[in-house]
């Protein structure tokens, strides 16, 4: 398990459209941070966010937008589990197209956001977590200020070789399920040196965060992108 | 004049949300009604000429300098269905984010200011027209297009259709879309003299039952 420190935050101020994409929020505070959570089908993107809410719950005021590929399973499991009351997570639906919804058309994930915000006041962070699909998903900028891309040992461990936009220019990758790697003959020194080889210096985590402190790097790199979006300019 | 504009706005691109939508076609599938080629032009010429037709209208009268806040009024009295109206200002709150980054205007932005949950779709809709300096026939034109747009799309994900037989089925509604735009632009020119009561009012019972029947289906793949 490791992590590589990113200091930087290029992309802190989000471009563009709306009324709400400006980082200001109501009042002249900084609105909340928005981490988008992309990744393959059974990555642990769902497991990630719920594991996110129970870390961090306490110190920072979060919500979640889900958006499921055909049910509401991903907000029901959140709701089941009672990692964050129910009016901090919302569904968004994406007609048969989830990178649709983070990327070329964000209307209705914005929407969400907005209502969120409206709805609970005074918020840190906002996690939209995209349905599951393939290697080339990103969030717009417009949306998500950074982006999490997850993908698990048991997918294959040549798919940080494989790259794509969500494994070369996610701000955090994460490789999950580590546990997993024995029984699935995964390499992860592989993996970990073609992610590195692949992302520069874009920080990559190995864990897996269903067990205990497995989420830890996730939620300590969440802090950190958080101080320096406070920090920065409104 | 500027037509181009036109292309821009009516264009499935255009992010105003649209693309998680299918204009009841998601239903009318899961119903088997839909299920081909031959029943998706007829699941789209009776939209057309029924909700198409009524979108049209209201927005050739909103492009046309019609007051927005009586033409929603207009819009909720044609709206029976409660799932068709909170699916019809959501679109509309997205359409008006979409349009004000590409068409500042300040008439969005009041519509924006007096309705924040969001306006009727058709009513900002000819309103972004107005601002994109478009004609009323314009405006109704991207209506009657978008009416039966957004269905065939989702007809060709949800039942694997070829999309070039797809494609064709708009191709020949063209001259239907064609006479429907006229329509609903003639009927905008009356309603300064005589009222929201000028504009078409036809209703589709079906796509007004079966909205309500999707909203609260546990497994769809789109929003409406």
């Amino acid at each position: 398990m490791h992590l590589h420190h990113s200091d930087t935050f290029p992309d802190s101020h989000v471009h563009g459209s709306g009324t709400s994409s400006a980082a200001e929020g109501s009042g002249g505070r900084r609105r909340a941070l928005r981490v988008g959570l992309g990744g393959p089908v059974g990555s642990g993107k769902t497991a990630t966010v719920a594991a996110l809410c129970r870390a961090l719950r306490e110190e920072l005021s979060i919500a979640v937008v889900t958006n499921d590929i055909y049910t509401r399973e991903d907000a029901e499991f959140l709701l089941r589990e009672a990692v964050l009351p129910a009016e901090r997570i919302t569904a968004v639906r994406t007609g048969a197209c989830p990178h649709t919804a983070i990327r070329d058309d964000i209307s209705a994930n914005l929407e969400a956001v907005e209502d969120l915000q409206d709805q609970l006041g005074t918020l840190d962070v906002i996690l939209i977590e995209s349905g599951g699909d393939n290697l080339t998903a990103t969030f717009s900028k417009g949306l998500a200020d950074a982006q999490i891309f997850v993908i698990d040992v048991a997918g294959g461990d040549d798919i940080p070789r494989k790259g794509g936009p969500g494994i070369t220019s996610s701000d955090l990758l994460v490789i999950n399920k580590t546990d997993l790697a024995p029984h699935v003959g995964a390499d992860l020194q592989a993996m970990a040196r073609d992610a590195e080889a692949q992302r520069g210096d874009l920080p990559t985590v190995l864990t897996a965060v269903k067990s205990p402190g497995g989420i830890s790097p996730v939620a300590d790199w969440i802090r950190e992108r958080l101080a320096a979006w406070t920090a920065g300019p409104a | 004049m500027n037509r181009a504009a036109l292309l821009v706005l009516a264009d499935g691109r255009f992010p105003a949300g649209g693309h998680a939508h299918s204009g009841g076609a998601e239903e009318a599938v899961t119903a088997g009604r839909v299920r081909d080629v031959a029943s998706l032009e007829a699941f789209c010429r009776g939209r057309l000429h029924t909700a198409g037709l009524v979108a049209a209208g209201l927005a050739a009268a909103a492009a046309a300098g019609y007051d927005p806040l009586l033409l929603e009024e207009a819009a909720d009295a044609r709206t029976a269905a409660p799932a068709l109206r909170y699916t019809s200002r959501r679109l509309g709150r997205q359409l008006l984010r979409a349009a004000r980054a590409a068409w500042p205007c300040a008439a969005l932005d009041a519509l924006a200011t007096a309705r924040p949950r969001g306006a009727h779709q058709p009513v900002v809709l000819g309103l972004a027209a107005r601002c994109a300096g478009l004609t009323p026939l314009d405006a109704a034109h991207a209506a009657t297009y978008e009416s039966i747009g957004g269905p065939v799309t989702a007809a060709v994900r949800l039942l694997r259709l070829d999309p070039f037989d797809a494609t064709a089925v708009l191709a020949r509604l063209a001259p239907d879309m064609d006479h429907v735009a006229a329509e609903a632009a003639d009927a905008a020119q009356r309603v300064q003299a005589d009222g929201p009561a000028a504009l078409p009012a036809a209703s589709a019972p079906l796509l007004d039952i079966t909205a309500e029947q999707h909203a609260v289906r546990g497994a769809r793949l789109f929003a409406s």
